[in-house]
């Protein structure tokens, strides 16, 4: 049988915002590391670093991840959506992050990635979510600012079509 | 957090997978890894080969058995495939149920049940409820594949009976029958939090099954409990005092979140709970 070869590095390729990336990385290498220093996408923030906080959040093939708990590797061909995937190229924001402004989302901002990430993929499968779905749904993401009540009511009003 | 360096591969087939992990000391399935990466971090494992399971597509399927008897769910199944799953509603929806508890939504994401099970922890979901199913559990190795129990599967903290160069391929779960009722109940440190102990149930015409997770190295049957319900009454007083005694059978750990006698009291209080929810639930 042929058996593939083991390395400590890999070719992978990945689809990120809709650009396809082809780099040599190492095994070790963890995505939020390779998207931050590799790609320069830093607007996906490491936070806690343990899978706990929900910053690195970002999308693979259509699914909230959290990048510090995968390797680089693992993403090899598979579609990436990072934050700075969702405004459009000329700046316009989406309905989203229009309502996370208008209700005052977010305050130092830190989480704010993960949030918007998280918050995305709901709305993706659940366009009109309830308080009680937004708050499943944002289990995987602390914000040590807002108290979510404001995070909360964004998403929410975004559902209901209320950002403008 | 930066990792020791690792080779990697990633097979195309099982047998691939097999051969790549018996062939190589210091080789590890990589699953979802939502456990291992964090344990890499952390320098608590430092496998030499990561053997990644992610292009393995027929250990991502969930089907029932020939004969309909069982749900048979490849190791590499997410939580969230297991929530969504219409087989898992019609045959056995306490997965569902439990897999929906487990963690957040991003881990469920990528987090598997075979995953979830290899690792073992002591505090993880599935093993205890696993256990009360009666689940059984399909290892393939280089010489064959072995089909082994619950009891037989659990071994020990991190420990199962997936040796090096096997695979765990996929967990086939009893069909609930008519009159059959599942539940799990326990105590969490915070809303979703990690389980301080907990207790699945399985109650119909073949018998209570009653098992204690957190509490040992591996899940504990409730063998006395059972036997007190085996005549099939599950009043709320016949239960309560069934569960009368389990916990000072019992030796388990202390820690910040709970001291050894606050877990005894725990295992009663969850196993009660557990057995009258699935006596509900039995009624139809």
């Amino acid at each position: 049988m042929n058996v593939s070869a083991t390395s400590t590095h890999r070719t992978i390729s990945v689809e990120i915002n809709g650009i396809t990336h082809e780099r040599d990385v190492p095994a070790s290498l963890l995505l939020v590391h390779f998207l931050r220093d590799d790609l320069d996408l830093t607007g996906t923030h490491i936070g806690c670093d343990t899978g706990s906080c929900g910053a690195c959040t970002v999308q693979l093939g259509g699914h909230a991840i959290k990048s510090c708990c995968m390797l680089a590797v693992q993403a090899d061909g598979s579609s990436i959506t990072t934050v700075e995937g969702l405004a459009s190229e000329d700046g316009e924001l989406t309905p989203l992050q229009r309502s996370f402004h208008e209700h005052h989302a977010l305050q130092c901002g830190y989480c704010t990635p993960g949030m918007l990430m998280s918050a995305t993929a709901l709305l993706e499968q659940n366009p009109h979510p309830s308080e009680h779905e937004v708050k499943v749904a944002l289990q995987g993401n602390l914000c040590r600012c807002t108290g979510y009540w404001n995070i909360i009511e964004a998403i929410v009003a975004t559902g209901e079509g209320g950002a403008r | 957090m930066l990792l020791r360096e690792v080779e990697y591969a990633r097979p195309a087939s099982v047998e691939e997978a097999i051969s790549l992990l018996s062939e190589h000391d210091g080789a590890r399935a990589l699953a979802g890894g939502q456990t291992l990466v964090n344990v890499m971090k952390a320098r608590a494992a430092s496998p030499d080969l990561l053997v990644d399971l992610a292009d393995l597509d027929e250990l991502r399927t969930i089907s029932f058995s020939a004969d309909q008897s069982a749900i048979e769910l490849g190791a590499m199944v997410t939580n969230t495939q297991v929530i969504g799953s219409s087989e898992v509603e019609v045959a056995r929806p306490i997965l569902a149920e439990v897999a929906a508890t487990i963690a957040d939504v991003q881990i469920r994401n990528r987090g598997t049940i075979g995953g979830n099970v290899c690792v073992n922890d002591p505090t993880n979901h599935y093993p205890p409820l696993l256990a009360a199913l009666g689940a059984s559990f399909t290892i393939r190795g280089v010489s064959g594949e072995r089909t082994v129990s619950a009891d037989e599967f659990f071994l020990g903290v991190y420990l199962t009976a997936v040796a090096e160069g096997e695979l765990l391929t996929k967990i086939l779960v009893p069909t609930r029958k008519p009159g059959t009722g599942d539940a799990m109940a326990g105590i969490t440190v915070g809303a979703h939090g990690t389980y301080l102990v907990n207790a699945a149930a399985t109650v119909g015409p073949a018998g209570p099954r009653i098992v204690i997770g957190c509490v040992s190295a591996v899940p504990v049957r409730a063998v006395g409990m059972e036997k007190q319900l085996a005549a099939g009454d599950l009043a709320e007083a016949t239960v309560r005092a069934a569960a009368t005694g389990l916990g000072a059978a019992l030796d388990p750990p202390s820690d910040v979140h709970a001291t050894a006698d606050y877990r005894r009291h725990l295992a009663e209080v969850s196993a009660v709970r557990a057995v009258l929810q699935a006596a509900e639930r039995a009624k139809g």
